[in-house]
């Protein structure tokens, strides 16, 4: 084995650069999951980037390129061509701390996020669940209070609400692969 | 807050790290001395994931039509040419087994030459330039390598504590075969003075590590009357699952 690449902060002006067109939206007409990122303090953290990977309706985890598809003739991001579905989006907080995903209803019950922010000098990995299913793996590990963190609400039909807190009080459980 | 008290604190965290005597590759999330980390780091440990079926351990996909052939070259992006000192930076993207990491996309951004990003909230009194923004993507080759070129960005600072300067850097974004070997991180140059004074590069707290992120200066990759060249392989942690496929 040889040793990694250390991780650095992603800081506070990627907003040029990683961010693009549609991020949030890899699908129309399916459901929609919007949240906060906050910090110790309980206060938004307005320069973090979350990514999300997820399976399709059907569980498949191939994905399919074309997230930030651009334009050959004038390099522009022209976005997803709606027909297949990527599995990945990248969205910036906004002022508030907000973020918001238009995507299909993953197969499996969660989807998967990775936070970047200003001050993190490693990014964390988390999971929305959109349901509670009783054979899972990593919740049926972990108690309750801590389960709850990782439970996205539906707040009306097809409208998921889920917060990030970076640490302090209902402290979002945050991942490792190994 | 002085230079002297930060690198006082950076000091004693590399100290207590040496004494611990357990490698760690990647930066502390909590480091003190760089202060923003403070709310912003869990304070309960991270928990293992045993699933052989976890999304995490597939990746998202990205191909040709996500980058175009101008994103590898920051100086010809604009009508005109960005002042500074052209250079091209290149290197291998490798797995921990030290396979390289085939198709894959590599994304960078910097400052420019001034030390000024292309970023509404970089109100640092530095020029910016209207030729260089700063953004490049490409796709690694069959033998994983990544190539850009683009100008050397300045040092620029940025309120840590009094007299806090980021020694020149440019951002790499990386993502590998699984979502769960994402890497962002920070490429160096060689010898710069300000490394002992930064508590981002500090925040590796293993010195080998830290020499992980410094490119080196490579003469035969210097284009005669043109360019710089700096040769900086980039090694993806990631779930050990992830290793031993074929």
């Amino acid at each position: 084995m040889i040793k990694p690449t250390p991780s650095q902060t992603v800081g506070p002006f990627y907003g040029y650069a990683l961010p693009f067109a549609g991020g949030g939206d890899l699908a129309h007409g399916g459901i929609v999951v919007h949240g906060r990122v906050h910090d110790g303090a309980g206060e938004p953290v307005p320069d973090a980037l979350l990514e999300f990977w997820q399976s399709d309706p059907q569980g498949g985890l191939r994905g399919a390129p074309g997230s930030m598809r651009r334009d050959p003739v004038t390099g522009a991001i022209i976005g997803r061509h709606g027909l297949d579905f990527t599995g990945f989006g990248r969205v910036a907080t906004d002022a508030d701390g907000r973020w918001m995903l238009r995507t299909l209803p993953p197969g499996l019950p969660y989807i998967s996020v990775c936070v970047f922010a200003r001050g993190l000098g490693h990014h964390l990995y988390t999971r929305a669940y959109l349901r509670d299913e009783p054979g899972d793996r990593l919740l049926a590990a972990l108690e309750p209070s801590r389960r709850a963190t990782l439970m996205a609400t539906e707040e009306r039909q097809g409208v998921y609400v889920f917060d990030v807190r970076l640490q302090g009080e209902r402290e979002t459980v945050f991942l490792d692969f190994g | 807050m002085t230079q002297e008290r930060i690198s006082a604190e950076i000091a004693d965290l590399h100290e207590a790290y040496l004494k611990e005597g357990v490698e760690r590759h990647h930066s502390a999330r909590d480091f003190a001395p760089y202060r923003s980390s403070a709310l912003r780091h869990p304070h309960q440990p991270l928990v293992v994931v045993d699933d052989p079926d976890a999304a995490e351990l597939a990746g998202p996909v990205f191909g040709v039509t996500d980058v175009t052939a101008l994103d590898a070259d920051l100086t010809r992006q604009h009508q005109g040419e960005p002042l500074g000192e052209r250079i091209t930076v290149t290197g291998r993207v490798l797995d921990r087994a030290g396979r390289a990491v085939r198709g894959q996309l590599v994304e960078m951004w910097q400052a420019n030459a001034a030390g000024r990003y292309a970023h509404q909230r970089d109100d640092h009194p530095a020029p910016l330039d209207p030729n260089f923004t700063g953004v490049g993507r490409c796709l690694t080759d069959d033998e994983g390598r990544y190539a850009f070129t683009t100008i050397k960005p300045g040092a620029y600072p940025w309120r840590n504590h009094r007299n806090a300067w980021r020694p020149a850097h440019i951002h790499f974004s990386l993502f590998g075969t699984a979502f769960a070997q994402r890497l962002i991180t920070q490429m160096y140059f060689p010898g710069d003075p300000l490394f002992r004074y930064d508590p981002i590069f500090n925040s590796v707290l293993d010195e080998r590590a830290r020499q992980r992120m410094i490119a080196a200066y490579d003469h035969d990759l210097s284009v005669p009357e043109w360019s710089l060249g700096y040769r900086w392989d980039i090694v993806l942690d990631g779930p050990s699952a992830t290793w031993t496929e074929s």
